[in-house]
């Protein structure tokens, strides 16, 4: 069966030029880039060109520091559990502000740090999905250290105010954290024009291998480490280097940039097609102004069909898609996403998330469209409220 | 965790073969109608159960023979996970040609163990439990209205969880049934507690009449009771000495709240045992290891420890942080 994958916010597939890029790390330049010999000098290069190609990729300068690590996991968790340490724990600064948006890894973080008596402010999105700089303003307050915010939401794809919200922390004097997971390959993410203090990202979003990720630190918020060792990365995250997958990382960085502007026209003619055909069928919504979303995402709510029965239905025709609703996860929550934009609550089960990349093509749209449309019939059919 | 935990498993790999067959083919789909009522010569009930705002909704159908009580025919609709709709189909083909009577005895676990491939397998993985719960309710909710009980007052009676409009007498059946022992394992079965958590113990967004901790605690000491007749009971443990009521509450202690403490790192130390003036009796403990100082679940744990001592020792107890 022809299987299609429209899951590109979950994982990618690795471009084969990153693939190729990193091959030779595993069997010819295995050495470790700490040692002496040559094994780890020549090595070394490669290290420095995949630096050069982060730094290039998200605008940082020379003086910033972009750590290498394994995931962006690691990159939150590294911010947040250094911010409890340096400022939370011990100073007047006693508290977090964060969103109802983010994901588990900085979700997560944030309520252990409830557990060592932080507070935390969980801001809830209004009507369209958005958390907007005021919303940010009025949460802080003087106790406040960190805002952390992502800079598009995985579910929906909808983009927040980064560059607003970064300067309004710059200007009320707190840090300000965002998970780009999201964001590189897909937006313009240029740290020249934006304060930002921390940015995380993952290489698997962005056509890399898994297990690569990078924290962006601005000079000057330099944090404790999350992991303590050796002096790899000027101690800032100790462990040896993952060489190949930097090294991929790097390259795909490259390539995600490059093909910011195939993003998006061609990703986005693609994603609207999908779009434009879904909501065809009556009682079907889409989430979140299709300008303020990244070019590739698109959440779609389909009335009376149940998402994880959807996606069901996606899978025996070898389509890929995903659901934040009910049963799909492990947890039997409802959409935090569709709760929190105020959706109607009948419609918190149905949602069913299409992320497309740069390898999708039309023929895999137009066959999507046409297994969705069937799967739509059946399960109304099969349907209460429909 | 262990060795096969670390990986987590996929849902739809812990589904049986019967279940995914029922999902892409259910055979029992559609709805039944007065003529065909009239053509089977019985009378049509139609029950509803669920909420989509909860994720799972069902629409069962059935002909009830006029002569008698056999259910001719079953039909259902459902919104929800191919689970809820392979469970209902097959809880509506195990209705057809049983009496009403007979059809109300089909619980979920009949419905569950229908569906598996082999005897052994579960045919859905425990999260996914709830699905055929719903199926085993609207059997019941088909039943009260076919024997004319008012359904308004069956539906909102005594509901724990009103995100997943789960009744009391759900959740005390649900841990009956199945021998439950957490909450974790009444959200699996009942989905009661797996959304916002407000009903699950005191501290939550919202406050509650019921909490599922306290209902867990007196339906064990319940089963506890049941199982072990010759058990203290309450009425008893005022006329025994302090020596003897102290041993009682620390086998309780032993027995049911520290194990369920010591599984987050905490426990408790019996501090006094003291005899109040209103007739109860005022137990006095404090904290150890990961509660202590837990702001967050102090009261939880509390509420937890007295509910316990009152369900297994006697309902006179009142605790207290020493």
């Amino acid at each position: 069966m022809e299987r299609i994958y429209l899951d590109n916010n979950a994982t990618t597939l690795v471009d084969p030029a990153v693939r190729e890029a990193m091959d030779p790390f595993y069997c010819q330049m295995y050495g470790n880039p700490n040692s002496l010999h040559s094994y780890g000098i020549e090595v070394r290069p490669y290290l420095h060109q995949a630096m050069e190609q982060m730094y290039a990729g998200i605008g940082a300068r020379d003086e910033d520091d972009i750590i290498i690590n394994s995931c962006a996991t690691e990159g939150n968790n590294t911010v947040i559990m250094g911010m409890y340490f340096n400022l939370l724990k011990d100073t007047r600064k006693k508290s977090l502000v964060t969103t109802q948006l983010e994901h588990p890894c900085v979700r997560e973080a944030c309520r252990f740090l409830e557990t060592q008596g932080v507070k935390v402010t969980y801001l809830a999105p209004d009507s369209d999905g958005m958390i907007t700089a005021d919303m940010v303003e009025e949460a802080i307050n003087d106790k406040t250290a960190l805002v952390s915010v992502m800079w598009a939401n995985n579910e929906t794809g909808l983009i927040l105010p980064i560059k607003e919200i970064a300067e309004t922390c710059k200007e009320k004097g707190v840090y300000f954290h965002t998970d780009a997971v999201q964001a590189i390959g897909k937006l313009d993410v240029n740290l020249n024009d934006v304060p930002i203090d921390y940015l995380t990202f993952s290489a698997h979003k962005f056509h890399g291998p898994k297990g690569a990720g990078g924290l962006y630190v601005r000079n000057g918020a330099s944090l404790p480490p999350l992991l303590h060792g050796g002096e790899q990365m000027g101690g800032h995250r100790a462990g040896t280097v993952d060489v190949a997958g930097m090294v991929g990382m790097g390259k795909a960085m490259e390539l995600a940039v490059d093909s910011l502007d195939f993003e998006d026209k061609e990703v986005r003619r693609l994603r609207n097609k999908l779009e434009d055909a879904l909501l065809k069928n009556d009682d079907v919504m889409v989430v979140g102004d299709r300008e303020l979303r990244t070019p590739n995402t698109l959440y779609v709510s389909i009335r009376g069909v149940e998402g994880e029965a959807m996606i069901w239905d996606l899978n025996e025709h070898g389509i890929a898609a995903s659901t934040g609703s009910a049963c799909a996860s492990e947890s039997l929550e409802a959409s935090p996403i569709l709760t929190a934009i105020g959706a109607d609550r009948e419609l918190a089960h149905t949602g069913v998330r299409f992320s497309l990349s740069r390898f999708t093509t039309e023929h895999e749209i137009d066959r999507t469209i046409e297994v969705a449309n069937k799967a739509i019939v059946r399960l109304r059919q099969l349907s209460t409220s429909y | 965790m262990a060795k096969n935990d670390l990986i987590g498993g996929s849902l739809w790999e812990q589904y049986s073969e019967k279940v995914s067959e029922r999902m892409n083919n259910p055979r029992h789909f559609g709805e039944l109608t007065e003529e065909d009522a009239q053509a089977l010569n019985g009378r049509l009930v139609i029950a509803n159960e669920g909420a989509e705002s909860c994720g799972d909704t069902v629409r069962l159908f059935w002909v009830v023979g006029n002569d008698d009580e056999v259910i001719k025919a079953a039909k259902f609709k459902s919104f929800g996970c191919g689970t809820a709709i392979a469970s209902t189909d097959m809880m509506a083909e195990m209705c057809i040609g049983k009496t009403v009577e007979e059809a109300t005895k089909i619980t979920n676990l009949d419905v569950e163990k229908a569906l598996r491939d082999n005897e052994d397998e579960a045919a859905v993985p425990p999260q996914k439990m709830h699905c055929s719960v719903m199926a085993y309710e609207v059997i019941k909710q088909a039943t009260a209205i076919y024997r004319n009980v008012d359904v308004e007052t069956l539906q909102e009676k005594d509901i724990v969880c009103e995100c997943a409009r789960v009744s009391l007498q759900m959740v005390e059946d649900a841990i009956r049934i199945n021998d439950l022992t957490t909450v974790e394992e009444i959200a699996d079965y009942t989905k009661a507690g797996a959304f916002c958590k407000s009903c699950i113990e005191p501290g939550g967004h919202e406050k509650r009449d019921l909490y599922l901790v306290d209902i867990l605690a007196r339906v064990r000491g319940e089963i506890e009771r049941e199982n072990n007749p010759e058990g203290i009971v309450e009425d008893d443990f005022l006329t025994l000495s302090i020596v003897k009521q102290i041993k009682a509450i620390e086998q309780s202690l032993d027995q049911y709240v520290r194990p369920a403490l010591a599984g987050d790192g905490g426990g408790i130390e019996l501090d006094d045992v003291c005899p109040a003036e209103d007739g109860t009796v005022t137990v006095s403990i404090v904290y150890q290891g990961s509660c202590k100082g837990c702001a967050g679940s102090v009261a939880g744990t509390l509420s937890f420890v007295q509910k316990s001592l009152q369900g297994t020792v006697s309902d006179k107890i009142r605790v207290v942080v020493a």
